[in-house]
């Protein structure tokens, strides 16, 4: 058993998410950095999928009521046991009546805490994440709150040595300006070629909106190409017949403040989307906070694919080095 | 002119119409079905919109560009008109100009287009009825078609079957709303829909639906298989009640003891397109014999 002894901003239970529901409106939630995600179940031995804690810019204070082995991974906000401060990206033993709690952000935004067993709460449409919105996965659909006790799975399947870390070059830094990776697209037709070009100058700057809903982000006003509006779509040039949106597609209501679809996003809607985050950049995404800056870089869906598979490379680099 | 899109690496949005028809949800929802009959490892999502679609796939299994050669080739040879659509015609209960939404509306005057007046009058005079209890009588003698599910879980947009000059049709708010209660009955575009949880949101507000929509309890008939009723392709059929009977309605729903009451019915799309009052007219009849 784990005790909250203090929740910390949001830490919630996620695993890799709610998967294939999309059709009745069911955002994914999950992990929102897959990567960091994957390495610490990795580092734990536990099956990869196993639900692990998402903590959010403030560190939860927990107590360890028995014996557990456990790795943290993601943003740097520095970890300590017993007030000592201990590594991250490394298989750590925690021992009953220990206390595990974090200073302040220094990097990043988002760390995973994974616990050899992986964190047990009832499995709701093939998954433990929580999804705040609804109310639904973690534990009762919500943030963690003082006072909660969170049990420990047997999901633990290959033996790990306490001490064990990832090779340094494998390990991300965060900075605070970031290059994110789209495809053009989806309904950027809408949009003169004027502001195309605009989208990918700016540097924009990401409001205080920003958490597992979506990011918004603060530049200039983007135009759309002149149209009588489609039957059905609504009268502001921005609106177009209620569609679906992709996971990390950008949508702009109004041509103000374009918004970053994410894990917990809302699964259509009546916006145009004008460009997709790719999924291995969906993990940067994770690891920024409030006020920082974003440019976002256009790619061709080669390019993205090849993103895609020197991410899994790396993964398979630490499965290897764990073994 | 068909757009096929790239939604990042893991996503094919497709465009069949910037225009909202029956037509084209028809069209996707064939060349959707017909995909989902293929049961593809590969694919991991088939999202109907309401005139488009989106497939979410795995890269490794697929490439991007198969997926949109498949969908391609799917769409140049779906017969669409003649398709049987298995739905259910369903008995919608809405307590129009509630206190609830009233309330909400009323708080968020200065997001509308027009803060004088409530959300239903400002939709009756711009579609030029008379009075509100005659836009409420047009929303309600029509069904509507299930056009597509999502935003939130179970969220239904629907559509009304009539010839497009009968549609009703209302801007979203200028700027959305921070809150939206639970089960309130809304109008966008031309896209009738009910909030299955509260939260933010854009649509006129008219009313309150009585029977919830999503219920993670699972407690009622209804539910017991999911957490979300509407599927796409259902007919819904919005009838004004009272609320004496909303408030019927809502302790048989607190007690776990509602059901909707529901007809299983197939249908063409040609039956709706040839002739949408008879169909109408038939299809409420069937309803409630």
């Amino acid at each position: 058993m784990i005790k909250v002894l203090q929740p910390g901003l949001q830490t919630t239970v996620q695993d890799i998410g709610r998967i294939g529901h999309y059709e009745v409106g069911m955002p994914p939630s999950g992990a929102m950095d897959k990567y960091a995600f994957t390495t610490s179940n990795l580092l734990v031995g536990n099956d990869e999928n196993s639900a692990v804690l998402e903590i959010t810019y403030m560190g939860p204070k927990l107590q360890f009521e028995e014996d557990a082995v456990i790795a943290m991974t993601g943003g740097e906000i520095p970890p300590k046991i017993n007030d000592e401060p201990v590594g991250m990206w490394e298989t750590l033993e925690i021992k009953a009546g220990d206390v595990l709690s974090f200073d302040f952000v220094k990097g990043g935004a988002r760390v995973y805490l994974a616990v050899r067993g992986g964190i047990d709460v009832p499995v709701i449409m093939e998954s433990r994440s929580t999804y705040t919105l609804c109310g639904i996965g973690g534990l009762d659909g919500r943030p963690l709150q003082e006072g909660d006790v969170l049990a420990i799975g047997n999901e633990a399947r290959v033996d790990v040595q306490i001490g064990q870390s990832i090779d340094a070059s494998l390990i991300p830094t965060y900075g605070k300006s970031h290059e994110i990776r789209v495809i053009m697209g989806l309904c950027s037709y809408r949009l003169t070629e004027e502001s195309k070009q605009k989208f990918f100058d700016l540097e924009w700057q990401v409001t205080p909106e920003a958490n597992r809903v979506g990011y918004r982000f603060k530049g200039e006003r983007l135009n759309f190409v002149e149209r009588e509006q489609p039957f059905g779509a609504g009268s502001n040039p921005s609106n177009v017949v209620d569609l679906g949106y992709p996971i990390g597609s950008i949508q702009v209501p109004d041509g103000v403040e374009p918004i970053a679809l994410l894990n917990d996003a809302v699964t259509g809607g009546g916006y145009v989307t004008i460009a997709t985050i790719i999924s291995t950049d969906l993990d940067k995404m994770a690891q920024i906070k409030s006020g920082e800056k974003v440019k976002f870089v256009s790619l061709t869906i080669e390019e993205a694919l090849e993103a895609r598979k020197e991410v899994k490379e790396k993964l398979d680099q630490i499965r290897k080095q764990l073994i | 002119m068909i757009r096929y899109e790239y939604g990042g690496d893991e996503f094919i949005f497709v465009e069949l119409s910037e225009e909202m028809s029956l037509e084209a949800n028809f069209k996707a929802m064939a060349i959707t079905n017909k995909l989902k009959e293929e049961n593809l490892n590969s694919i991991i999502d088939i999202c109907p919109g309401n005139a488009s679609f989106m497939i979410r796939f795995v890269p490794e299994e697929i490439h991007p560009n198969e997926v949109i050669e498949k969908l391609k080739k799917l769409e140049a040879e779906v017969s669409w008109e003649d398709m049987t659509i298995n739905s259910r015609i369903v008995d919608v209960p809405i307590f129009f100009e509630d206190p609830w939404t009233h309330e909400v509306l009323m708080r968020f005057r200065d997001r509308h287009q027009d803060p004088e007046s409530t959300d239903l009058e400002y939709a009756a005079r711009i579609n030029g009825y008379d009075s509100k209890e005659d836009l409420i009588k047009a929303m309600t003698d029509s069904p509507y078609l299930v056009s597509m599910i999502g935003f939130v879980p179970g969220l239904p947009w629907c559509y009304q079957m009539v010839p497009q000059e009968k549609q009703i049709e209302v801007p979203k708010y200028v700027r959305p709303r921070t809150f939206t209660p639970e089960r309130a009955f809304g109008f966008g575009g031309a896209f009738a829909v009910i909030y299955p949880v509260e939260g933010a949101g854009g649509y006129q507000l008219f009313g309150t639906a009585a029977a919830p929509i999503y219920e993670k309890e699972q407690r009622n008939k209804d539910f017991k298989d999911d957490m979300t009723f509407p599927r796409q392709g259902d007919i819904f059929r919005y009838r004004s009640v009272t609320l004496d009977e909303y408030n019927a309605i809502r302790k048989e729903v607190e007690e776990g003891t509602f059901e909707y009451l529901t007809k299983d019915f197939s249908y063409k799309p040609q039956d709706v397109l040839k002739d949408p009052k008879a169909f109408s007219e038939d299809v409420i009849r069937r309803l409630y014999a």
